[in-house]
């Protein structure tokens, strides 16, 4: 069943969630998560058609509350958190491949 | 006089000045201090800022105001609990340095009721894991044998009570990160109904299966804790709008005419024979006590491993898509925003966190959606509903905690499969959002403890602490192997 999940699936999962894979690295998870998802083939294989899904314990509902200005967080004590700040805001590299 | 050890004693004796809240936390900053380098239970210890609380708990008590129900117990945070102002880690190195702006509702309830806080626990990293092999700071030992593992992913709050280093803890627990590590470190651990516990400030791992729950060495202890945390909280939409259960007024009830029923898919293939007979040994125990025993059967249960093993690591692949490098923690530098999320999620994460990112990402991906993710939602329909049909029959079920007592390090921990196969009697309970808690009951034949575990249907937990004070009463001693 291993061969339903492929190194360059790994590749691309692995660029999606932002994580950098060496090769071997690669190799490596390509064989444990290919066990892990033979084990959920139990799981994939059941016939559910009827069955409605569930994705949380709770019967949910949208929980509002009064419009008016409570407590916050503090701004410089959450900017303080941050590795690089300028002007109140958080500072990043460049975003579009233009020199910063 | 000799100081009190259990929460439930020490904040009597505070409150009835007694004791003083600095006698009784400096004796557990020496007992951490004397015996932490051998168990890493912490990550850090909040030596200075227990004392301060302390002393403001006994100026309370000389002033004659009410310094709260837990007044002066020690308590262990895990360190996935964010605490204002200091460091909360997860076990992860991609938090590196980050001081929360905020306290978690538990560790403001905790505080308001008079607990102070000793130190924060180490964790599998991000509570993925089921042993504490996961952290960045390295494992955590188990206090009954350092050979072998406490469990996990809350390894450092069980290890810190069974060591003595704090008469009660918190925890995490989504797929078993309280039960499993308390039955293999031979202590309390609870994990309440979805939404009695507010997650505000629990660093979220997976959002529909956490809960926060108490470690303690008696069940009146657990009792006592729960309490003190649970209830409503506007912070956390999840959070269950209903008065908080009372539970140590119950404790004493008895379980005369309860119906328990045994788990027959738990208690079969997979599970050590001696950990199987000491769940049979607490069901006879319940039974002398006056329940009715049956057996029962919940068939989906055999499939919950495989949807939890989708399910959690999906949610976590989005919670943890959080941590790029731009607003707390670890950043590692390079040309590009992209460039930069990447070098630090890649430097930041071990190798568990990352599988499971990958897992998560791949399950909730074009193509795949419907066949994994999509079909985990359905399976989790059928094991409510399997429990639904368990619970019109019996008022609790009974099962062990873990498959195994405690395993050696290194013993499963380059096998993801292996490990995750620790989780399979706990899970169930977290993909239906119902209660259930782990008893310590004798010890296997390697003489390590084993738990039982009570599940309860949702806010049952009334019903089930009673159940578990009978199992107390009756538990064998830990000093008797298995035979």
């Amino acid at each position: 069943m291993s061969d339903r999940l492929t190194r360059d699936d790994v590749a691309k999962v692995a660029h999606l969630a932002r994580l950098e894979l060496t090769d071997a690295e690669l190799d490596t998870y390509t064989e444990q998560l290919g066990a892990v998802l033979d084990h959920a083939a139990d799981v994939a294989a059941l016939d559910l058609a009827d069955v409605p899904p569930t994705a949380h314990p709770l019967p949910l509902v949208n929980v509002l509350r009064d419009d008016v200005v409570a407590a916050c967080l503090d701004r410089e004590e959450v900017l303080a958190q941050a590795p690089a700040v300028e002007d109140g805001r958080f500072r990043v590299p460049a975003i579009l491949g233009e020199e910063p | 006089m000799t100081l009190p050890t259990t929460a439930t004693a020490i904040a009597a004796a505070v409150r009835a000045g007694e004791v003083s809240a600095r006698e009784v936390v400096d004796a557990h900053l020496a007992a951490i201090e004397a015996g932490d380098a051998s168990i890493n239970a912490f990550n850090l210890v909040l030596a200075d800022e227990a004392r301060a609380a302390a002393a403001a708990v006994d100026a309370k008590v000389a002033a004659g105001e009410d310094p709260g129900p837990l007044a002066g117990v020690p308590v262990a945070l895990k360190d996935n609990l964010c605490t204002r102002g200091v460091p909360t880690t997860c076990s992860s190195r991609i938090l590196d340095g980050w001081r929360p702006p905020y306290d978690a509702t538990v560790v403001e309830r905790l505080a308001g009721a008079g607990a102070v806080a000793v130190g924060k626990t180490n964790l599998d990293e991000f509570a993925m894991g089921s042993s504490t092999e996961n952290s960045a700071f390295g494992p955590t030992r188990n206090p009954r044998d350092p050979e072998r593992v406490p469990g996990g992913s809350s390894g450092g709050s069980a290890a810190a009570v069974a060591a003595g280093f704090a008469p009660v803890s918190l925890g995490s627990d989504t797929g078993g990160s309280i039960r499993q590590p308390a039955a293999l470190c031979g202590v309390i651990g609870v994990k309440p109904t979805y939404g009695l516990v507010s997650r505000y400030g629990l660093v979220a791992f997976a959002s529909s299966l956490d809960q926060i729950g108490p470690f303690s060495t008696t069940v009146a202890d657990s009792a006592l804790l729960l309490e003190a945390v649970a209830g409503h909280d506007p912070l956390d939409s999840t959070s269950i709008d209903a008065p908080a259960p009372s539970l140590v007024d119950v404790l004493d009830r008895g379980v005369d005419g309860l119906r328990v029923g045994l788990v027959s898919e738990l208690m079969g293939e997979g599970i050590a024979p001696d950990v199987a007979g000491r769940v049979r040994q607490a069901a006879d125990a319940l039974a002398a006590a006056g329940a009715e025993i049956g057996e029962v059967s919940v068939p989906a249960a055999s499939y919950g491993l495989s949807a939890y093993y989708l399910i959690a690591p999906a949610e976590a692949s989005s919670n943890l898509a959080r941590y790029d490098g731009v607003r707390y923690g670890l950043r590692v530098d390079a040309p590009t925003t992209a460039e930069m999320n990447a070098a630090t999620r890649t430097a930041g994460f071990g190798a568990e966190v990352k599988r499971r990112i990958m897992l998560g990402t791949y399950a909730l991906s074009a193509g795949y959606y419907d066949a994994y993710y999509g079909k985990a939602l359905k399976v989790r329909t059928l094991i409510v509903r399997d429990f639904e049909a368990a619970y019109e029959r019996f008022d609790l079920l009974l099962s062990p905690t873990s498959p195994t007592t405690a395993f050696r390090f290194g013993e499963k921990v380059d096998d993801p499969l292996a490990m995750y196969l620790n989780d399979v009697c706990t899970i169930p309970t977290n993909l239906a959002g119902h209660p259930a808690m782990s008893v310590p009951f004798g010890a296997g034949a390697d003489g390590m403890p084993v738990g039982v575990q009570l599940l309860a249907p949702a806010l049952g937990e009334a019903t089930m602490f009673r159940a578990a004070a009978a199992l107390e009463a009756a538990a064998p001693p830990l000093e008797e192997a298995w035979s």
